[in-house]
């Protein structure tokens, strides 16, 4: 491998380089200008609008890069428009929580510390643009580390309360474990195959005999490692504790950028690992060795239910939307199920208005806390009275979260429904729309409490400053426009489902 | 048709709604006029489309002959190899099976409006509600295509819950969260079978075969691919599932027993005016969806299942009627009673005639002018006594009398005496069901029905106005004007049309022969 080789594979990677300058930049200036951490926000979204520009000039570009072998083409970073879109996502809900943590009285209230909080987001964004491209079993586990660690640090930022140490602890010990497992996993792999590359595990075509049970082995074993990033069950038990302890902003990343990455992840994996051809009618072919469709159907199925069951009985509205990304998993992960180019479809669209919608209702609750440092549901009495403006946008993103009409997150499960039934797979969306249904309940809870139940003292107003206001309107537009017409949205998906090799 | 009645008519109240946001809550007679200028439009547009209506223009499964049609592009995501290019339509028009609906819609929120005057608290919400569920229900019985039908049917779930639950009686918010939960239970398997129909059939545009939403390409066969999930065509088909997911979802709006237990409470907690809406279009809502997409999509199963859909029709009317005999609170009375009359129109519509079904669309538009103002006069002694019990009143009829005449003549339209509406549409209904074999013996069964529905409403009247007059309510006054312009109209057209039924029947014979022929010829 020359150098001029390694040099136009670097070109692949601008937005990463541009997202490792901006890391150094907030990690200098924040040594260099002690008196001056207020800056450090303005230059982290600086940086990530140079990012977004190329990601832009990166659209549609579908290339390989660092080629580790010279008998096939492909190499440990696949810049496709797949990883594009997911990355466009990550960068999107990275300036939303930069936004979100200037607006945050937690994070403001360790702003000595703000230089590390940002030189961790960035190692965060990092890490999960890496994941998305990440063609080889070895860099998926290096961006995945990247991730995780960045993270354990930001989930118990705040480190003098006694839930937030709780929740990087947990987040630590379940992290490390699964990821041990995955690593172990992946060792099987090239026992098995002697490769890391997707596309080479691939080429190998059917496993039989003895080596399907090492494969199966081994599959759920990396699996565990995804499975932990996007929070499915059965490893999900970090979920809850997190998303309570950690700061707000760091939760609807978590729930948002950090679940998309690993989607982003679980998807190639399954795509380039194990299937060969694509059919005329976009349906994908699998390879023998591993039944994902009956793995992926009971995970999907346990995900969803549980996830919403347990939603029910929340009066931590974090910890409600916990569960609830618990079970918006479960969807995702039933869309995949179909195994065709419409599960594709549906995952993206899916994402892009999850994004709106959960950062919204994330939005929201942080701004209540930062008045009243309260989550819970009792003190969301009569806000429809005492602050229509917060009620009315959160019923917004409520109503877009249960999936209801008009509203966007309608529009991402009609999507996933297209996907199952054009797949023939009506007992998982027929389970699928019951959740749904149960799901409403936990939302229309607090619906109930914000507009129904009387409160004896409404001194309590919660002001929204004019920043708040914008930041929740341009979320909450979007979400009831896309709603009534989506074209836009499901066009630019339908562009992104190239995954290079296919 | 050059100008968008069908539009305005459907998005008149939502204009209405965004007024009253900008309004302050403080001018609370600007939001109630603004309301009332919104619905009596809506009133003022049924009424000149009642007048331009093509008596001789079927609709049903034919889109030319549809009426004041207003197709626009929606929705258009082009072309890639596995998916087709994904179109929805903006597609409005009526027929003969919705030209009575829409009518009932604008006429029963007009006088919902005004009953809805004296809303104790939050008017501006409150109206601004009530504009928008009046928007979503005239959109179902507009919309042409099953996107835009799904979407309608949804955006009235919404208003529907804050209107019941901010503004109802003690037990608002169990009531509110059982009429949302249960319904949004239906509605989810109306979209999967949406979503399924969508992928067998395809409709011709622009010289391209596109996969489509239309209601009227879904009923021709010609539509449906060999190998669609759906398509009679194809030997492993669906649609047997897929026409019982569509009647549930239908029929938990009607309500249907057993999916009915929504309806006693939600109708207890609403305030007057919204169980005016609920029992008066809403419930209608679920006859008209079955009438439209089951029986027209599914013509073959339809004529399968006719006599099971006629059982659950005699078994609501007579459960129906039994419970609405032990009840001795004045509003679930009504609203059992209300389950029991809509068992008519279930029955009409399995009698697969001509007859059966104008009875049937004929019952559905008198039990939403007579229930609407049976609720109404329960909201009256509500307003005045602020109690319910039947068995707590006696003698009003002295104290009261003009009330006791307007609640005579409804009572005993809801009885069907002859010379009132409500006579007529069953009568159509038992002789087409009892003309039909496979319904006759249900008809027989259907005939105690009456029997009991004289026994519950004649009683009521008699606890209520004769006998011995109870010293309490000595304060009680007779109706003021307001109510005076509530309850006449309906008089008017409750009476209008016991004697001269044909203006209505009229106005749906051509569509409904269309429709029975069609479902006769596609169906056996």
């Amino acid at each position: 491998m020359d150098l001029s080789y390694f040099i136009t594979s670097l070109t692949s990677i601008q937005p990463e380089l541009m997202v490792l300058a901006t890391l150094l930049v907030v990690l200098v200036f924040d040594l260099i200008f002690k008196q001056k951490k207020t800056f450090i926000p303005y230059i982290a979204l600086a940086g990530l609008v140079a990012t977004f520009f190329f990601l832009i000039n990166q659209f549609g570009i579908s290339q390989t890069a660092f080629i580790t072998s010279e008998e096939t083409q492909f190499g440990m970073f696949s810049l496709d428009p797949f990883s594009t879109f997911f990355k466009f996502i990550i960068v999107v809900s990275s300036f939303l929580v930069i936004l979100m943590s200037i607006s945050s009285s937690e994070i403001k209230n360790v702003n000595s510390r703000s230089g590390e909080y940002y030189t961790l987001i960035f190692g965060m964004i990092l890490g999960m643009m890496f994941l998305a491209s990440a063609n080889d079993l070895i860099l998926i586990y290096i961006s995945l580390e990247l991730l995780s660690l960045s993270s354990y640090v930001l989930a118990g930022f705040l480190k003098k309360d006694r839930r937030p140490s709780e929740a990087a602890m947990k987040y630590l010990i379940f992290g490390s474990i699964s990821s041990a497992i995955m690593l172990f996993g992946i060792s099987l792999f090239y026992g098995l195959f002697g490769t890391t590359n997707l596309n080479e595990i691939a080429s190998f075509g059917s496993v039989s005999g003895m080596e399907t049970i090492t494969l199966t082995i081994s599959t759920i074993f990396i699996f565990a490692g995804i499975g932990y990033k996007i929070s499915s069950v059965p490893f999900h038990f970090w979920t809850p504790d997190v998303y309570e302890g950690a700061p707000i902003p760091i939760t609807a990343y978590l729930s948002v950028a950090s679940k998309s990455a690993g989607f982003a992840l679980l998807v190639r994996f399954v795509r380039v690992g194990f299937t060969n051809t694509t059919l005329e009618n976009g349906f994908w072919m699998l390879l023998d060795g591993f039944d994902w469709q009956l793995f992926l159907t009971i995970i999907a199925i346990a995900t969803m239910t549980i996830g919403n069951l347990i939603a029910l009985w929340q009066d931590n509205l974090k910890r409600m939307l916990a569960y609830s990304s618990i079970a918006h998993a479960g969807y995702l992960i039933a869309a995949l199920v179909a195994f065709n180019n419409e599960s594709l479809l549906a995952i993206l669209v899916y994402f892009t208005f999850y994004l709106l919608m959960n950062f919204g209702a994330f939005y929201v609750i942080m701004v209540v806390k930062n008045k009243h440092n309260t989550e819970d549901i009792n003190d969301y009495d009569a806000l429809g009275t005492t602050s229509p403006f917060l009620a009315v946008v959160m019923t917004f993103f409520l109503f877009s979260l249960s999936g209801v009409p008009p509203f966007a997150g309608f529009i991402g499960k009609l999507y996933i429904f297209i996907a199952l039934v054009d797949a023939k797979l009506l007992v998982l969306a027929v389970i699928a729309l019951l959740n749904s249904t149960v799901s409403v309940y936990y939302y229309m809870r607090v619906l109930k409490h914000m507009f129904l139940t009387k409160k004896t003292d409404t001194s309590k107003t919660v002001e929204v400053d004019l920043f708040d206001k914008v930041v929740l309107l341009a979320l909450a537009i979007p979400t009831l426009v896309f709603g009534l017409y989506f074209s836009g949205v499901v066009n630019l998906a339908q562009n992104s489902i190239n995954i290079l090799g296919f | 048709m050059d100008f968008p009645i069908l539009t305005l008519i459907t998005f008149l109240p939502i204009i209405g709604m965004i007024v009253i946001l900008f309004l302050k809550s403080e001018q609370k007679d600007a939001i109630r006029y603004t309301a009332l200028i919104s619905t009596a439009l809506q009133l003022l547009m049924a009424v000149f489309l009642l007048m331009n209506f093509n008596y001789q223009a079927a609709g049903i499964n034919d889109e030319s002959s549809f009426q004041f049609v207003e197709k626009v592009r929606w929705i258009t995501i082009p072309n890639i190899s596995w998916l087709g290019t994904i179109k929805i339509d903006y597609f409005l028009g009526i027929d003969g099976l919705s030209i009575l609906m829409v009518f009932l819609t604008a006429f029963v929120s007009f006088i919902a409006t005004i009953s809805s005057w004296n809303i104790p608290k939050q008017i501006k919400g409150y109206m601004a509600m009530f504009l928008l569920l009046d928007a979503g229900m005239m959109g179902v019985f507009v919309s042409l295509d099953f996107f835009l039908f799904y979407v309608f049917w949804e955006v009235m779930l919404l208003p529907m819950y804050f209107l019941i639950g901010i503004w109802g009686g003690p037990r608002k918010e169990y009531a509110a969260i059982k009429f949302f939960i249960y319904t949004l239970f239906g509605s989810i398997f109306i979209l999967l079978t949406m979503i399924g129909l969508y992928f067998s059939a395809t409709e011709m545009v622009d010289g391209v075969r596109l996969h489509t939403f239309n209601l009227v390409e879904l009923t021709k066969a010609a539509s449906y691919s060999a190998d669609g999930i759906l398509s009679a065509a194809n030997p492993n088909n669906y649609r047997f599932i897929a026409y019982i997911f569509l009647f549930v979802g239908f029929a938990i709006k009607i309500p249907m027993f057993p999916f009915h237990t929504w309806l006693p409470d939600a109708h207890v907690e609403a305030p007057t005016p919204i169980s005016v809406i609920l029992a008066g279009i809403l419930l209608k809502l679920g006859t008209y969806g079955i009438l439209r997409i089951n029986f027209a999509i599914f013509p073959e199963i339809t004529v399968q299942l006719a006599w099971w859909i006629g059982l659950f029709g005699v078994i609501n009317i007579i459960y129906g009627a039994l419970v609405a005999l032990a009840q001795k609170d004045f509003k679930k009375l009504i609203a059992y009673s209300s389950i029991s009359h809509m068992g008519y129109v279930l029955l009409g519509m399995a009698s697969l005639s001509v007859t059966g079904i104008s009875g049937a669309i004929f019952q559905m538009f008198n039990h939403g002018t007579i229930t609407a103002m049976l609720f109404l006069i329960v909201g009256v002694i509500y307003d005045r006594a602020h109690t319910r019990g039947v068995e707590e009143f006696g003698g009003l009829a002295n104290k009261m009398p003009i009330y006791t005449g307007f609640v005579t003549v409804a009572f005993f339209a809801a009885i069907g005496l002859p010379g009132l509406s409500g006579f007529i549409s069953e009568s159509l209904v038992f002789i087409g069901a009892f003309g039909y074999t496979t319904t006759r013996i249900l008809t027989i069964v259907a005939l105690f029905g009456i029997l009991l529905g004289a026994a519950y409403m004649l009683w009521t009247l008699q606890r209520l106005f004769f006998g011995k007059f109870n010293e309490k309510w000595q304060a009680l006054t007779d109706i003021d004007t307001r109510e005076y312009i509530m309850f006449i109209p309906l008089t008017i057209v409750i009476i209008y049309l016991g004697i001269q039924p044909s203006l209505a029947l009229d106005l749906m014979n051509t569509s409904v022969k269309a429709f029975v022929q069609f479902i006769n010829t596609a169906g056996f």
